[in-house]
């Protein structure tokens, strides 16, 4: 094997080969940055990236991820890496503290080799928003990754690493994972520590792995995942085996699509897409049916994506209005002077509805209209074992999309919302690649609060039942 | 195009700058006042959604009362040294800050 392809192994590849002494650290590592320095220039991927950290590598051998080189969001605050979240703000800012995820990643013998470049603030889906320029989409460079965590994907994408961490508010792991043509995992709220993660949305963040497949994202799930008594929200659940999980099939699973008659996507080559995955899953041996939408709360429908986004728009801007109140430019960073319009925008959005006199009509109004949606989803998961849909509503657009749109981030995650707002996991996998433009479309599975397990049943066996993953040679 | 209920100014927009502590120029000012009723724009539409009776969520997995001992975690805490190596406004150890009261 030369330099030049052990960058393309999947996680679980190179860890069996490592330990088995087939290959190095250093030839490993040099095939990363090889790449590294071949891309990286013209596809604004990494912000920082370290050289040299092969022999780091090979000291964790024995570990359980064996020393292998990972990549992640530059909203992790990393010690050993300037953390900026793509914003001017934070320009320099080296965390006097680790997180959580990065903690339990190096303690597993992960390395991180750098920090991914994202919308500002994770405020975006395209990371044109960040201020260091936009990442360009490995498969095609004249589109967008998507976002926020469009560095990560990208990082996976273009095999500048072996695997990498994501976070999402609604759409930020699963949307680039579906426009770079890898998999992303959103795994259930308070499953994964917020502790050292620049927060958007407190009742809504989540970290995940960004991987090139299904198995991978489970091997870095049961990595990240569990209770932490520094993020009061983590919840003391059992972790799910994933990877002892993947085998097990779709049997007899009760498979619910929806949103794809939505007035927007009907007839499209998406919708056809995301159906044709469900003939897939009901020859695999699944029950699959079409869920009806509903403007209002119906038992057996799902409530119309349209609402979400002004329920999601409402909830997001007030908790990101109450977190970047902190960034003062006191204790660390520059002044408020140096957000960015899209931050200054969600602010000053948010601030306004928390205001006296509007806070019940948007705020209140909003958290009761998300009990509803926790109730749609109740009902639908006592009818079905898992959803699946899209998790964005088309390919990856053109660099430029993004420009003067004061709301493209929530049409774009229209497909999501409702599925974060209630804390749900998700999973985006490749479905449909163009044969023109090379862009991809993600399938997104989304099952019940905590049961990631069969989310990543439903993932590895359209996965190995279909060639649209690219890393899995047929 | 169908008007929302709130709609904004560029006065109000130098309302919430105030209250966020946004610098904004007169320039953005108008700019952000039209971004903000195409948001509320599509945010009007929840009140379409009939919530009577419907308690608000307060915790989107249940969680109540996550309690921890109130004890020093001596693992987790940072030298002063550290805490002031980002900033640009040190004062004998102190950070410094704007004056917020008159004399």
């Amino acid at each position: 094997m030369t330099y030049m392809t052990l960058n393309s192994l999947t996680l679980k590849d190179a860890i069996t080969k490592l330990k088995a002494g087939e290959i190095s650290h250093s030839e490993l590592y040099k095939a990363i940055e090889n790449v590294y320095k071949d891309k990286n220039s013209a596809l604004n991927i990494y912000l920082s990236f370290k050289e040299g950290l092969s022999e780091k590598g090979h000291a964790q051998l024995n570990s359980s991820l064996a020393g292998v080189p990972l990549a992640v969001k530059d909203n992790f605050l990393t010690t050993d890496f300037v953390t900026t979240a793509s914003s001017k703000v934070l320009e320099g800012f080296v965390p006097p503290y680790e997180s959580t995820v990065t903690t339990r990643l190096c303690n597993a013998g992960g390395i991180v080799i750098g920090k991914t470049n994202m919308d500002a603030w994770a405020h975006g889906s395209s990371t044109e928003t960040s201020d260091f320029g936009p990442t360009k989409n490995p498969r095609n460079p004249e589109y967008l990754p998507g976002g926020s965590s469009g560095g990560s994907a990208a990082a996976v994408a273009s095999d500048m690493c072996i695997a990498a961490i994501g976070s999402e508010t609604a759409g930020s792991i699963r949307q680039p994972a579906a426009w770079c043509g890898c998999v992303g995992l959103k795994p259930t709220y308070g499953r994964v520590s917020r502790y050292g993660v620049v927060a958007m949305g407190s009742s809504l963040d989540c970290p995940g792995p960004i991987t090139k497949t299904v198995e991978d994202a489970a091997m870095l799930f049961s990595v990240i995942a569990g209770k932490d008594k520094y993020d009061g929200t983590t919840a003391a659940k059992d972790i799910p085996n994933l990877t002892s999980s993947l085998n097990r099939g779709v049997k007899n699973l009760r498979i619910g699509i929806v949103y794809m008659d939505h007035p927007k996507l009907k007839g499209t080559l998406l919708s056809e897409s995301i159906q044709n995955a469900g003939k897939k899953l009901e020859e695999l041996g699944a029950y699959v049916e079409m869920v009806p939408m509903s403007a209002q709360l119906e038992k057996g429908k799902i409530l119309n994506p349209d609402y979400s986004v002004g329920l999601y728009t409402v909830i997001q801007r007030a908790e990101v209005s109450s977190n970047l109140a902190r960034y003062d430019g006191i204790r660390y960073g520059n002044p408020r002077s140096f957000f960015g319009d899209e931050a200054k925008r969600r602010i000053m959005l948010g601030t306004f509805t928390l205001t006296k006199g509007y806070s019940d009509k948007y705020y209140l109004h909003a958290q009761k209209i998300r009990t509803l949606y926790l109730k749609n989803m109740h009902d639908l998961f006592s009818r079905y074992d898992a959803l699946i849909s899209s998790p964005s509503p088309g390919f990856a657009m053109k660099i430029g999309a993004t420009a003067d749109n004061p709301m493209f981030g929530e049409l774009e995650d229209m497909l999501n919302e409702a599925s974060s707002i209630t804390g749900l996991p998700g999973m985006s996998v490749p479905c449909y690649q163009d044969p023109e433009t090379k862009l991809y479309i993600g399938l997104n599975i989304m099952a019940a609060q905590w049961q990631e397990e069969k989310v990543i049943r439903i993932g590895y066996a359209f996965e190995q039942a279909t060639s649209w993953n690219p890393w899995i040679s047929k | 195009m169908k008007k929302a209920s709130t709609s904004f100014t560029a006065s109000d927009v130098d309302h919430i700058s105030h209250l966020a502590k946004i610098p904004v120029t007169d320039k953005e000012k108008k700019k952000l006042a039209a971004g903000f009723n195409t948001t509320l724009s599509v945010v009007e539409t929840l009140s379409k959604i009939e919530t009577k009776g419907v308690l608000p969520t307060d915790h989107v997995t249940g969680l109540v009362n996550v309690y921890r001992e109130d004890e020093v975690d001596t693992k987790n805490v940072l030298p002063q040294k550290k805490v002031l190596s980002n900033s640009k406004h040190i004062y004998k150890g102190f950070f410094a800050v704007e004056q917020v009261l008159d004399k």
